[in-house]
């Protein structure tokens, strides 16, 4: 069923990872966090390289990776751009932002731009509620945010180079 | 009072139970049912789903602020317990409103309409209003296998199929996905059943409480073959429909009905009708006759040879290893199951002998069985395409199809089945229970080998409800050791000791269903009450005791087809026929 198209190297990670857990299957949840660390984001074949290395059956790898928003089973972008929708950003229109955000890139949440440069999530609250409405892309916090500003601060030339 | 006891009250009743027990199983003690969808809980066998998660048995406990749950509630020395105050009725009211707002009301053309435990609540509780909006967000598409249909937009999320798939039978094929509304019991990958490691043994279908999962129906197939003219039309009945189909019809579990239900197949038309006990004795002449051959040969020195030997009746627990332990392909009885048997035979032996052309004769089997529809469709049981077994009908199908035709089985006389592939003995008919076929193989190899006759050919040892058993029996002093093992989390143990070389046993029957084929995918549904279950073993092994020949190799019919038509067993002929091959299908 499975093609081998993720690489020896990856497989060889995978197994490290697994065995430096010592192929616990209770530690599933930490063995993909280090798989997604390192791999950058965990695909049907990588999920089912884990299901085998801990011996369990790929359905309980794949019910853990999609319950957890934290887990993505498509690559990332260079720069991951997550919109807050908590209760503070949500008041102060982050929706808005949002919908600027999708039309600018013309991507959906969860998706990425077809140059891998942005990737697009929500979240609730970064703790920075009296900057509201707030977007982060990578890691790096962008308060008060405007609609108006978003394609701005999109087009920032760091973010191409 | 009892020391060590536990002394409650339900709705004002004293009662007094074991430590550790729930609310929901002390009032089931004393007569009350607490409506529940997710419990379920076949004691004696390891079938036990407790997610506590339909909330639907919530109960009121004096003196506690909020409602508990009654399954997953232990009893407490003087708890006062109250299941139906206005508090509890409108919160298990609400409770049921909002599961509802999430499916389907499409009740009157649902496969399990009439049969679905959502349903008959919602008529318990008289809900005949739909208070909240915004449900039915799912929109699954439809996926059917060649045995089970998966309508995942009608799944409660119960995880009773979750449970028996990954923890009853460690199989792994489904399992929860995503979150919130988004959650669906599915493969991995949203892949469907027949991509994944799914070996169709049905234990999800028998304790769906809705219309998630059913089988695949038949049915109208067979309406249109008996119908025609230019098909002889011939059915066989597996061992354990007999003793399970009245249940359909009313009459208690455990009612043998086979002369009945010979009559109602008759009245629907098939041309000739048979029985897959007939096979099942065939099967005992192959299969025993390998282990002998595979004993004796272990027995002079010869290490090359695989042992124990395994069983290979059970279509789901075939699928298992193929799926699972590729490495052991040739441990198992390379015999084809009964059902296959009986095709074979019947497209060649007996289609010759009656003159009937092969692609004319359409050959159906009623089985309590789910992955018998699977095997029908094998491609190593076709010639030229044409399939020895053409499809097979559950129980239940049978059963539905009987009361379509305007026939009550209850009022049906007792005829007997035709001959000579309707011939058998009290070896074939107990195939049903987890034991029986073990027990049917020790009834001949025992006379074969020893060239005694058993004084009692009764074999207690090998029967039982628990997961896996053994016996040693005595061939002129040498310690024969079986191993049975039922339900496939069993199954598995038994074939990791194998490969770890820590098994001592020179034969062991497994079957992939709680209590063997009476505990059956395809058969009436249990609703979570293992007396039934009980209750068909022990007519199993009546209509064993009722039976004049009892041993396998004593069927006058089995000794016809040798002496006519196979030579003896295992000869080229037996082998071409009734013997198959078994595939690495690990993912």
């Amino acid at each position: 069923m499975e093609s081998n198209k993720i690489s020896c190297a990856a497989i060889a990670k995978i197994k490290e990872i697994c065995e430096a857990h010592n192929n616990d299957a209770g530690e599933l949840i930490n063995i993909l966090h280090e798989t997604q660390n390192t791999l950058g984001y965990l695909p049907r074949e990588v999920q089912v390289e884990v299901a085998k290395n801990l011996n369990i059956p790929a359905t309980r790898v794949n019910g853990v990776v999609s319950f957890y928003a934290f887990f993505t089973e498509k690559p990332k972008g260079k720069h991951p751009i997550s919109v807050c929708l908590g209760t503070a950003c949500y008041v102060r229109g982050s929706d808005k932002v949002l919908e600027e955000v999708k039309k600018v890139l013309g991507i959906e949440v969860g998706e990425t731009t077809p140059d891998g440069v942005f990737s697009l999530d929500c979240l609730r609250c970064v703790g920075a509620c009296g900057l509201a409405p707030v977007l982060t892309i990578s890691g790096k916090v962008y308060g008060n945010v405007d609609p108006k500003n978003v394609r701005k601060i999109l087009e920032n030339p760091e973010f191409t180079k | 009072m009892e020391q060590n006891k536990i002394n409650i009250s339900i709705d004002n009743r004293p009662v007094s139970v074991n430590p550790g027990t729930t609310i929901l199983d002390a009032a089931k003690s004393c007569g009350i049912e607490i409506p529940t969808l997710c419990h379920i809980n076949l004691e004696g066998t390891c079938v036990n789903n407790h997610p506590a998660s339909c909330r639907l048995c919530v109960v009121e406990v004096a003196g506690r602020r909020n409602l508990a749950p009654a399954c997953a509630t232990t009893c407490t020395e003087g708890m006062e317990v109250h299941t139906n105050t206005l508090r509890v009725l409108k919160a298990r009211r609400t409770i049921l409103e909002l599961i509802l707002s999430n499916h389907p009301h499409d009740c009157l053309i649902c496969r399990k309409s009439g049969n679905c435990e959502l349903q008959s609540l919602a008529r318990k509780l008289k809900i005949h209003e739909a208070p909240f909006e915004g449900g039915e967000k799912s929109c699954h598409e439809l996926d059917k296998s060649v045995s089970i249909v998966r309508d995942m937009n009608k799944c409660i999320l119960c995880r009773r199929c979750e449970t028996m798939c990954n923890d009853v039978q460690t199989v792994g094929a489904i399992g929860a996905n995503g979150r919130g509304f988004n959650t669906t019991i599915s493969p991995a990958f949203g892949l469907k059943l027949s991509e994944s490691e799914c070996t169709y043994c049905g234990q999800c279908v028998a304790v769906c409480p809705v219309g998630a999962l059913t089988e695949v129906d038949n049915t109208n197939r067979l309406i249109k073959d008996l119908a025609n003219p230019d098909k002889t039309v011939i059915v066989q009945t597996a061992p354990a429909v007999r003793v399970a189909i009245g249940e359909e019809f009313g009459l208690p579990a455990g009612t043998i009905v086979t002369g009945k239900l010979v009559s109602a197949l008759r009245k629907l038309g098939f041309n000739y009708v048979f029985d897959t006990d007939f096979a099942a004795d065939l099967t005992i002449m192959e299969e025993g006759s390998e282990l002998l051959e595979r004993l004796k040969k272990f027995l002079d020195g010869d290490k090359s040879v695989p042992m124990p030997i395994l069983t290979s009746c059970c279509p789901a627990w075939v699928n298992f290893f193929e799926h699972q332990f590729p490495d052991m392909l040739d441990i198992p009885s390379t015999a084809r199951s009964p059902q296959q048997m009986f095709g074979s035979i019947a497209k060649t032996y007996w289609a010759e002998k009656m003159g009937i052309p092969r692609e004319q004769l359409v050959v159906v089997s009623v089985m309590p069985c789910l992955a018998k529809k699977y095997e029908c469709g094998r491609d190593e049981f076709k010639v030229n395409g044409n399939p020895d077994v053409d499809y097979s009908l559950s129980t239940r199908e049978l059963a539905a199809l009987i009361k379509e035709a305007n026939m009550d089985l209850k009022s049906m006389d007792d005829s007997d089945f035709d001959n000579p592939l309707g011939a058998s003995t009290g070896a074939s008919v107990i195939f049903g229970a987890t034991g029986g076929v073990m027990e049917a193989a020790l009834r001949t190899a025992y006379e074969l080998y020893t060239g005694k006759t058993l004084d009692k050919v009764e074999f207690e040892s090998v029967r039982g409800l628990e997961g896996i058993r053994h016996a040693s029996v005595n061939l002129n002093g040498f310690e024969l050791k079986v191993g049975i093992a039922h339900g496939l989390g069993n199954a598995r143990r038994m074939l990791e000791d194998i490969r770890s070389g820590k098994s001592e046993y020179h034969a062991i029957e497994i079957m992939a269903c709680p209590g063997g084929c009476i505990g059956g995918g395809g058969q009436p549904l249990h609703h979570g009450d293992v007396e039934i279950i009980n209750a068909r073993r022990k007519a199993v092994y009546e209509e064993d005791r009722n039976k004049p020949l009892r041993k396998s190799h004593e069927n006058p019919y089995i000794q016809q087809l040798y002496e006519e038509f196979l030579g003896k067993p295992l000869s080229e002929k037996a082998h071409a026929l009734l013997h198959t091959n078994y595939f690495n299908k690990s993912k």
